[in-house]
C-alpha cells in the first residue's frame, strides 16, 4: 500500500492507540493535517503551542498513556520548548510532533526554520529528524517506545514538509530496534534480600516516595509492603497520592514547604528507603545536612539517578512495581527475620507525637473577614468527589493545594514539580479530563499563572471539556513576594499584579466559561456547590486572598531541614 | 637498527602538562553511527558540566557503529556519574573505561617547527629517535610527524618547543584494551594457585 508521509505518520500514530492528540498548525506541517481529516483521532486545536505540550502532558499524568501533540516548525517547536523542559523534569511520556521546513531548505535559514532537534537535546529523552519518508513506521515505534518504557519522558520528531508529501509502502514494525537502549526493569535479588535485612534492623526508617511510583503504577503493592512492615511514608510533590494522606502511617510531603513531621522523620531517620525519588534539593535542603544519620537503599529505574546526590547503601536499578513485589514477597517468604525484625513502636509513636504537636496551620479569621487561600482549598477538597482530580499552577498556590488537599487516591494530583512552570494548571487540566472525561477536574491557580495560559479556556469553552478552576487571586506573585518579604527586608520589587485587573470573571464569561467572584469565607462553600453543578462548559471561581499570607513550614533555600521554620512566630 | 626513544618514568607523561594525571579517565564509547551522535555527547558534557581533555571519533569495522575515545577531566564529575549519564543516551551502545595499565593507547601529533640551517640536522635527528617523520620541507621550517603513546607524544612535544613551534596539531587519543597474554586456562590455573 502506498501512503503520503503524512498519512503515514498518522496511521502510524494509530497503530499506537493514540486517541486524542493536541495541536495547531502552520506551514511547514499543512500536509499533516490533512489526512487527520479521515482519521479516528480527535485533534484539539490549542491557542498556543505550549498549551499543546501541558495539555499532553496533564493526559499522560491523569491516564498513564503517552500524550500527543503535534506543532508547526520554528516559533510553534520554540513554543513546545518549555512543555518539553517541563516533562524531562518530571518524567512524563509525551510525543511531540514539529513540521520542518523541507529537507533541502534545512540548514539554510529558510522561513520558519529552527532547529528543534538541537535545541531540545537536553530536554527530551531522545529526538528524531526523519529524513527518509520510509523511516516513518520505524521512528514512530521508537518514540513511543522510549517515551513510554524506563524512565518515561518526552520525545520530539522533528517531520520536514517534504517528507510528509513523498510516498512510501506501508509497513507497521513488528519490534523496535535500538542496540544501544535496554532499560532494566528487575531488581538484583542480592540488593533485594540486602534492601530487606537492612529494613528489618532500622528502628526509625521512612518510606521516601516519589513520582517513580506512580510512574510504575505501584500504589497498590506500596500499600502491601506498608502494611506489611508498618514502616511510615512521606510523598513528595510529585507522589502526592501514591500512599493514602488518611492512611495513619502516611505522614504527607517532606521539603522546603513540607510538613514538621514528614521532614524531621527523615532527618532523624537511621533508613531511608527511597523509592522512585531522586534527592532533589526542594527536599533536601542543605544536601550535607540532609538526614545525617540515616542509611539509605535507593530503587530507580534510572540507574544514574542512584549515587547522583546521595550515595545509597543499597542500590537498586529496578521499576519500582517490580522491585516493591520482589521485596514483599522475599519479606514473606522468610517468616523468621519477620519475626525477628526491629520494634518501630516507638518511632511510629514519635511521630505521632509530632503530628499532634505541630500540624498543619492557619487561621480564618471570620467570616466575613479577609479570605484565607487555605480555607478555600480545605473547603473545595470537602465538597468535592474524593477521586478529584487536582491539577496545580506554581506558586504559592501549589504549595497550599498540595498541603491541605487528601489525596487518597493516585493519579489525583497533577503539578508541575521539577520544572515549576507557572501556567502549567490549565492546559494540563484540559488535558487531563480529555483523558479522564469522568472525572470532576479542579485546577487551582494562581493570578500570575492564570494570566500564563487562561486563553486555553478558549479551547475548553470551544471543545466543551467542562473543567473547573479555582484561582486565588492574592494580587500578587506570591511566592516571589514571600521570598522578598522573608529574605529581602519587605523590599518589594515587580510582585504587585493588582486585584481587578484584569477582571477575571469577565475576562472568563468572555472565553465561554461561567464565571463568579468570593470575596469573603461565607460565600465559598455555595459559590463552590454552583460551580460543582455546572458540567455543560468550564468554570471559573476567583477568589479574592489574603495577600500578606505566606506559606508555612518553611526551610529556607540552601539551609539544614534541621532548621525549619514553622509559622510567622519563627523557628523552632 | 635504529635507536628511538622509550618514555621512562622520569619523562613529563602526564596529559595537562602539570601533575595530575589520575584525574584523567579514557572512555571508550561505541556509539550508533547516526546523524548528530557526537553533538548528542558534546552537549551531555557541557550541560552536566563535564570536560572532555580530548576526543577522537571514527567509524569502526561494522560500518553501523563509531567509537568515540574520550578523555575525561574527572575532577568536573565523579565517572561513575559520567558513564551512567551517557548510556542514557539512546545511541551509546557500550561503554568501557580504559586503565591506562590495561590498554595501548596512541596518538598522532604533526607539527611545524623553525629549523634553518643551523637546526635543521637537529630538528631531523629528534625526529628519527622519536620514529617520527617528515612530511613537509620549507626554505627555514620542517613539518614533522610522530605517533605513540601519548607520554612519548608529550616528551616529542616538549623537546620540539626549543626550536621554536609554528603549528602543532594532536589528534587526542585513540586506544583499545589490552589483549589476553595467557590463555584462560592457564590464566585460571595461576589464579587458583594465588
Ligand atoms: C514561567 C515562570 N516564570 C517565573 C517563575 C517564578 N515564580 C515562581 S512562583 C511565582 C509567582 C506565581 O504567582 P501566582 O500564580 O499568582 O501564584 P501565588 O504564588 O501568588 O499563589 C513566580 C513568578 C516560574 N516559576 N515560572
Ligand atoms: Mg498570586
Amino acid at each position: 500500500m502506498k501512503l503520503t508521509g503524512a498519512q503515514a505518520l498518522i496511521k502510524s500514530l494509530e497503530m499506537q492507540g493514540v486517541d486524542v492528540m493536541f495541536g495547531l498548525p502552520g506551514g511547514a506541517i499543512l500536509p499533516v493535517y490533512d489526512p487527520i481529516l479521515d482519521s479516528p483521532i480527535r485533534h484539539i486545536l490549542v491557542r498556543h503551542e505550549q498549551g499543546a505540550g501541558h495539555m499532553a502532558e496533564g493526559y499522560a499524568h491523569a491516564t498513564g498513556r503517552p500524550g500527543v501533540a503535534m506543532v508547526t516548525s520554528g516559533p510553534a517547536a520554540t513554543n513546545i520548548v518549555t512543555p518539553l523542559a517541563d516533562a524531562y523534569m518530571d518524567s512524563v511520556p509525551i510525543v511531540v510532533i514539529t513540521g520542518q521546513v523541507a529537507t533541502a531548505s534545512i540548514g539554510t535559514d529558510a522561513f520558519q526554520e529552527a532547529d528543534i532537534t538541537g535545541i531540545t537535546m537536553s530536554v527530551t529523552k531522545h529526538n528524531w529528524l526523519v529524513t527518509d519518508a520510509n523511516d516513518i513506521p520505524n521512528v514512530v515505534a521508537e518514540a513511543f517506545h522510549v517515551a513510554t518504557t524506563g524512565r518515561p519522558g518526552p520525545v520530539l520528531i522533528d517531520f520536514p514538509k517534504d517528507i510528509a508529501n513523498a510516498q512510501m509502502d506501508w509497513y507497521w514494525p513488528g519490534s523496535v530496534d535500538l542496540p544501544g537502549y535496554k532499560p532494566n526493569s528487575r531488581g538484583h535479588s542480592k540488593m533485594i534480600a540486602a534492601a530487606v535485612k537492612m529494613m528489618f534492623e532500622a528502628s526509625r526508617p521512612v518510606f521516601y516516595v516519589g513520582g517513580g511510583v506512580l510512574n510504575a503504577r505501584a500504589s497498590e503493592v506500596l500499600a502491601e509492603l506498608v502494611e506489611l512492615t508498618g514502616i511510615p511514608v512521606v510523598t513528595t510533590l510529585m507522589a502526592r497520592g501514591a500512599f493514602p494522606d488518611d492512611h495513619p502511617l502516611c505522614l504527607g510531603m517532606p521539603g522546603m514547604h513540607g510538613n514538621y513531621t514528614a521532614v524531621t522523620a527523615m532527618q532523624q531517620s537511621d533508613l531511608l528507603i527511597a523509592l522512585g525519588s531522586r534527592f532533589d534539593d526542594r527536599v533536601t535542603g542543605k544536601l550535607d545536612g540532609f538526614a545525617p544519620h540515616a542509611r539509605v537503599v535507593h530503587v530507580d529505574i534510572d540507574p544514574a539517578e542512584l549515587g547522583k546526590l546521595r550515595r545509597p547503601d543499597v542500590p537498586i536499578v529496578g521499576d519500582c512495581r517490580s522491585v516493591i513485589e520482589d521485596i514483599v514477597r522475599a519479606i514473606k517468604a522468610d517468616p523468621d527475620a519477620y519475626q525477628h525484625r526491629a520494634d518501630i513502636t516507638d518511632w511510629v509513636g514519635t511521630l505521632k507525637g509530632w503530628q499532634e504537636k505541630y500540624p498543619l496551620k492557619y487561621e480564618q479569621p471570620s467570616l466575613s473577614g479577609v479570605l484565607k487561600p487555605q480555607y478555600v482549598i480545605e473547603k473545595l477538597r470537602d465538597a468535592t468527589p474524593s477521586d478529584t482530580i487536582v491539577v496545580s499552577g506554581v506558586g504559592q498556590h501549589q504549595m497550599w493545594a498540595s498541603q491541605y488537599w487528601k489525596f487518597n487516591h493516585p493519579y489525583t494530583w497533577i503539578n508541575s514539580g521539577g520544572l515549576g512552570t507557572m501556567g502549567f494548571a490549565i492546559p494540563a487540566a484540559i488535558g487531563a479530563k480529555v483523558g479522564k472525561p469522568d472525572r470532576t477536574v479542579w485546577a487551582i491557580d494562581g493570578d500570575g499563572c492564570f494570566q500564563m495560559t487562561a486563553q486555553e479556556l478558549v479551547t475548553a469553552s470551544m471543545e466543551q471539556i467542562p473543567i473547573k478552576v479555582a484561582l486565588l487571586n492574592n494580587s500578587y506573585l506570591g511566592m516571589v513576594r514571600q521570598w522578598q518579604e522573608m529574605f529581602y527586608g519587605e523590599r518589594y520589587s515587580e510582585v504587585y499584579l493588582s486585584p481587578d485587573l484584569p477582571d477575571y470573571v469577565k475576562w472568563s464569561e468572555a472565553m465561554g466559561c461561567a464565571s463568579f467572584r468570593v470575596e469573603n469565607a461565607e460565600e465559598v462553600g455555595p459559590t463552590i456547590e454552583k460551580a460543582n453543578e455546572i458540567n455543560d462548559r468550564p468554570v471559573v471561581v476567583e477568589f479574592r486572598t489574603d495577600s500578606s499570607e505566606k506559606v508555612f513550614p518553611m526551610v529556607p533555600a540552601g539551609v539544614s531541614n534541621d532548621n525549619i521554620i514553622l509559622g510567622p512566630e519563627g523557628l523552632i | 637498527m635504529s635507536i628511538s626513544y622509550i618514555p621512562g618514568n622520569g619523562s613529563s607523561s602526564d596529559l595537562s602538562g602539570t601533575p595530575g594525571i589520575m584525574h584523567h579517565h579514557v572512555l571508550s564509547v561505541l556509539v550508533e553511527n547516526r546523524a548528530g551522535v557526537l553533538a548528542r555527547i558534546a552537549q551531555l558534557f557541557s550541560r552536566r558540566g563535564y570536560n572532555i581533555f580530548s576526543l577522537a571519533v571514527a567509524p569502526t569495522d561494522e560500518s553501523r557503529f563509531s567509537r568515540i575515545t574520550i578523555v575525561v577531566d574527572v575532577d568536573s564529575a565523579p565517572l561513575e556519574q559520567i558513564t551512567k549519564q551517557l548510556h542514557k543516551l539512546i545511541n551509546v551502545i557500550k561503554i568501557s573505561e580504559l586503565d591506562p595499565a590495561e590498554s595501548v593507547e596512541c596518538e598522532l601529533l604533526v607539527a611545524t617547527v623553525n629549523a634553518d640551517i643551523s637546526a635543521r640536522g637537529h630538528v631531523m635527528e629528534l625526529v628519527a629517535l622519536f620514529d617520527g617523520k617528515i612530511i613537509d620541507v620549507g626554505v627555514d621550517k620542517l613539518t614533522v610527524l610522530a605517533t605513540g603513546e601519548p607520554s612519548k607524544i608529550d616528551d616529542f612535544s616538549e623537546l620540539l618547543s626549543s626550536f621554536g613551534i609554528v603549528e602543532l596539531q594532536r589528534t587526542g587519543r585513540v586506544a583499545l584494551a589490552k589483549l589476553e597474554r595467557q590463555s584462560n586456562k592457564l590464566k585460571n590455573t595461576t589464579g587458583r594457585a594465588g
